[in-house]
């Protein structure tokens, strides 16, 4: 390894660094503002220039490999007066409005300024001014403030995989831009607002709320995808003003999905629901916490003590915390009450299953993996950040293939795709398995297509493999089925089985035990045989459910439905009492992610209003009913009684296998039939009220019924005009699109669409009407 | 964003395209770009957006990218143009031979400034950067693929009486 001084430190790095690398291992900090460690060497803005013994001039240390000997001297005289050099040309054109800059306080070029520049400036003719360019609703631009670095435009090429941004023009008329009016549509295009060293990118959102250096920054855990990206939740006058990345190279690396990064405006949405609210008379009257816990615990014990425990339905949301979560099913549970589930888009339950779905692998084992099987997962929305890591195996040589049943754009290249209608996805699957020759019966009928060859003969190269099974498979009315499959050939391949969780905390609460055990129902099943009441925490049922037009129904139809949630507009129109809970910032708590990570938190502001958090008020309403083991005190005990070993405990549950299932629903349906995948920004009642990412393109996608052209045409239908779409009974007014990426015959209508509650069940028959 | 299944270009063009782009490995189309533009732009006369869109989605580029070498070269015409593109060279060497002469004699025959077409869509007047042959100087380039070299007033009237 060569060995190199910097500054009179010696410092032996591997052949291939550059001065920079060598610096930074050993702490020496150079100004820069182009460089960035996850990103190409531009070279472009010139500021960390430094001096190199018998080199003739200072040499940039981000491009400058590091060979054997080389002295290097960061802040000798010549190396500072190339740095200054440099500095002024920057401020040439750089507008002098920090005071009335977003990004004042936290900026590069302020602060090398500082060190670097000059006390007045000597250019005395026209600045250069850059028309502004709208890239929507999330990023705001100054481009007059752009210094050229190129990090956004880099950003969209190697890391998010579609370059929306780039540097039209030469030298001074250079503008970082959109090509014409376009606006930036990745699900990734928040992080530039990090990248960008200047204020020229800046959250439009959070744009002139705040100052950097008023904010506390506390630790959180993004309560979305089942990734657990860690974020800093920025806090002002108890207050989430914006939430940025924290660098953690196993999880989120020092990115963050726009969802994760923006949806901390639903916390301060008017939804909030801020004091409990009981419904009398069919109206809806606050009352103060004791009342409210009186009500409920004596409603709950009348339906008890006339119908039986198990008259009652214990569903959660599986973003909510693992404390919470574990409280939820220890009160159910004594209460002698077995109906408790939190998978409640969930349809298909058949199969023996030994243990808590999860990735299978850690999440940096997929930037190593060489073959990869997507089975219907759209994971581009679902885990943008997964995305990104696939993205980056597929540049070191991965092979991805991709069953599903629509033709989505990765970003990456896919070696080999298989798209059909979701009811011809279990023998699409079946073809892949009898073509990798894998260990499963009911296969003899199925006929290999030369595209389910080719992917078999992918599966079978290559040495790290993984089969991932994406939110619409576990979704899927065969769900099992395709589970089954991609377990045989898993086997066959040597590869391994793993599931894209598509919730913060799925994983943890399948792990505390919030699963219906022996007699018990699971989340469909509670619904489809209404129950007399339900205890519902976090969910909105109505909306998230695999039918939500069913799940309306039991609801509306009960008795009793108490509902714990932080938004009032989650179960007004079928609760019977609403108690306001914390939201994910405002409680301390634990999530699991989709590799078995215990990741907790302390609670970063407390809870608006009146609302407690969760946990206690479960607890509470465990000593309502004079249950015990509901005298926890802190978070951090009720954890230590849900997970004694923590992680371990976590780990010991983890189990992919599947068994006792038939693979029977090997022919399509026929007719048109309906996609529900779960739109990137309806995820949870976070991201769906968070008003910025609903206005994102993916956002307004999210709200509209797709299909493809020669659909469109059969028809007689006319693309981007509404259309009348039916359901099971339903008739619902969408607004058509174009998406030839579906298959023939196949409706994209994403589930947990308020507007369509009604339509019911996420995936089956379809069919659309002219207005 | 728009995905038109059909080129804007002729089958000409993108037989001329494909000739480019098979100068280079098959993984690498983007290679082409260059002469893709150039080709497009004989085609069409200037690169509309629309144009560009095309040769983005012909090479498998990003359009924004396609946009980035559109606009760093001078010669690809971003904007309408008449039918004739004179570009006068005004760096030293033509200066010195008189091209200020000829540019101005140039404008006034036209009654157009640089950047400027004639109201008959005839003439577009172009200020153009060395063309390499400073020799010959004062230079005009006609629709950037035709040089005329040792221009004088007398020569301009020839030309232009030539260009209909």
């Amino acid at each position: 390894m060569p060995l190199i001084t910097i500054d009179d430190q010696q410092i032996e790095i591997a052949a291939g660094s550059t001065v920079m690398d060598a610096a930074r291992a050993a702490g020496i900090y150079i100004p820069h503002f182009c460089y960035h460690k996850k990103l190409s060497i531009a070279a472009s803005c010139r500021m960390c220039l430094i001096e190199v013994e018998k080199a003739p001039k200072p040499l940039p240390a981000c491009a400058t490999p590091v060979t054997d000997g080389m002295v290097v001297r960061s802040y000798s005289a010549k190396a500072v007066e190339a740095q200054k050099g440099v500095m002024e040309f920057l401020l040439i054109n750089h507008p002098l409005d920090c005071p009335i800059c977003d990004q004042g306080g936290e900026c590069q070029l302020q602060d090398i300024a500082v060190g670097y520049g000059g006390v007045a400036s000597r250019y005395a003719e026209a600045k250069r001014v850059v028309k502004e360019k709208d890239l929507g609703p999330l990023v705001a631009t100054d481009m007059t403030r752009c210094i050229h670095c190129s990090r956004c435009v880099r950003f969209g090429q190697e890391i998010a995989g579609i370059m929306e941004l780039g540097m039209p023009g030469r030298g001074e008329h250079t503008e970082v831009m959109p090509f014409l009016e376009h606006h930036v549509s990745s699900e990734l295009s928040g992080n530039v607002i990090d990248l960008c060293p200047v204020g020229a990118l800046t959250s439009k959102p959070f744009r002139f709320s705040a100052r950097s250096w008023e904010m506390a920054r506390r630790k959180g855990i993004s309560p979305h995808d089942g990734l657990g990206s860690n974020l800093a939740l920025q806090v002002k006058d108890n207050r989430v003003m914006r939430v940025t990345p924290v660098d953690n190279e196993a999880i989120n690396e020092c990115w963050l999905a726009d969802r994760d990064r923006f949806s901390y405006q639903a916390l301060n949405s008017a939804e909030r629901l801020t004091r409990p609210m009981v419904k009398d008379g069919g109206r809806w009257v606050e009352v103060d916490w004791p009342k409210a816990m009186a009500f409920a615990a004596g409603a709950l014990k009348v339906i008890r003590d006339t119908h039986g425990a198990s008259a009652i339905g214990f569903i959660a949301s599986p973003h909510q915390t693992v404390e919470e979560l574990y409280l939820f099913q220890k009160l159910a549970r004594a209460l002698g009450c077995e109906n408790i589930d939190s998978r409640i888009d969930r349809v298909d339950f058949s199969g023996r299953r030994d243990g808590v779905e999860w990735l299978g692998m850690a999440v940096t084992d997929l930037n190593k993996l060489d073959r990869v099987l997507l089975v219907a997962s759209t994971v581009r929305k679902e885990q943008p950040l997964i995305a990104q890591r696939l993205r980056q195996a597929v540049k070191k040589g991965a092979q991805v293939n991709v069953v599903h049943c629509a033709d989505d754009d990765l970003l990456c290249s896919v070696a080999n795709k298989l798209i059909a209608r979701p009811s011809d996805l279990v023998n699409i699957l079946a073809q892949v398995a009898k073509a990798v020759g894998a260990d499963i019966d009911g296969l003899s009928d199925v006929v290999v297509s030369d595209a389910a060859r080719a992917m078999a003969a992918s599966l079978k190269s290559g040495e790290k493999k993984a089969v991932l099974l994406g939110a619409v498979a576990q979704q899927h009315p065969a769900a099992s089925e395709l589970h089954v499959l991609a377990q045989a050939i898993a086997k066959a391949t040597g590869a391994t089985l793993g599931f894209l969780v598509d919730s913060a905390n799925a994983v943890g609460a399948g792990v505390v035990g919030c699963r219906p055990r022996q007699g018990g129902l699971n989340a469909a099943a509670m619904f489809v045989a209404p129950k007399k009441a339900y205890v519902i925490l976090g969910a909105e049922p109505e909306l998230d459910a695999a039918d939500s037009a069913v799940a309306h129904q039991a609801l509306a139809g009960a008795e009793l439905v108490i509902a714990l949630s932080p938004f009032k507009t989650a179960g007004a129109d079928y609760a019977q009492v609403m108690l306001p809970v914390a939201a994910y910032a405002e409680t301390a708590g634990s999530y699991v992610n989709m590799e078995g990570r215990l990741q907790s938190w302390c609670a970063a502001i407390p809870p608006q209003g009146e609302a407690r958090t969760a946990w206690k008020v479960l607890r509470v309403l465990g000593n309502q009913f004079g249950l015990a083991g509901f005298d926890q005190d802190s978070a951090e005990q009720v954890l230590a009684e849900a997970l004694p070993e923590g992680e371990a405990t976590v780990r010991a549950r983890l189990n992919n296998e599947i068994a006792d299932v038939t693979v029977a629903h090997l022919n399509a349906a026929a007719g048109i039939e309906r996609l529900g995948d779960t739109a990137v920004y309806q995820l949870d009642a976070y991201s769906r009220r968070a008003p910025a990412l609903q206005v994102t393109v993916d956002g307004q996608v999210g709200h509209a019924a797709m299909a493809c052209g020669a659909l469109i045409a059969r028809l007689g239908l006319s693309e981007d005009k509404p259309v009348k779409v039916r359901q099971s009974d339903a008739e619902v007014v969408f607004k058509l699109m174009r998406d030839d990426r579906l298959p023939d015959n196949v409706v994209r209508l994403a589930g947990g669409l308020a507007a369509a509650v009604q339509l019911g069940p996420r995936f089956g028959p379809i069919s659309l009407e002219k207005m | 964003m728009t995905l038109s299944a059909q080129s804007l270009l002729s089958a000409d063009s993108l037989a001329q395209i494909d000739k480019e782009v098979a100068k280079y490995p098959a993984d690498q189309k983007p290679s082409a770009v260059m002469a893709a533009l150039r080709i497009a732009q004989v085609e069409k006369g200037w690169l509309a957006p629309a144009t560009i869109e095309s040769v983005a989605q012909y090479l498998g580029m990003p359009t924004i990218a396609v946009y980035e070498v559109a606009t760093f070269y001078n010669m690809y015409q971003l904007e309408p143009c008449g039918r004739h593109k004179i570009t006068v060279c005004t760096n030293l060497p033509c200066q010195l031979q008189g091209a200020d002469t000829v540019a101005d004699y140039l404008k006034q025959k036209l009654g157009i400034g640089f950047g400027e077409t004639t109201p008959d869509g005839r003439f577009t007047l172009k200020e153009g950067e060395c063309m390499g042959t400073c020799g010959s100087g004062p230079l005009c380039l006609h629709n950037n693929h035709t040089m005329h070299a040792h221009l004088s007033p007398e020569t301009v009237d020839k030309l232009l009486d030539e260009l209909k």
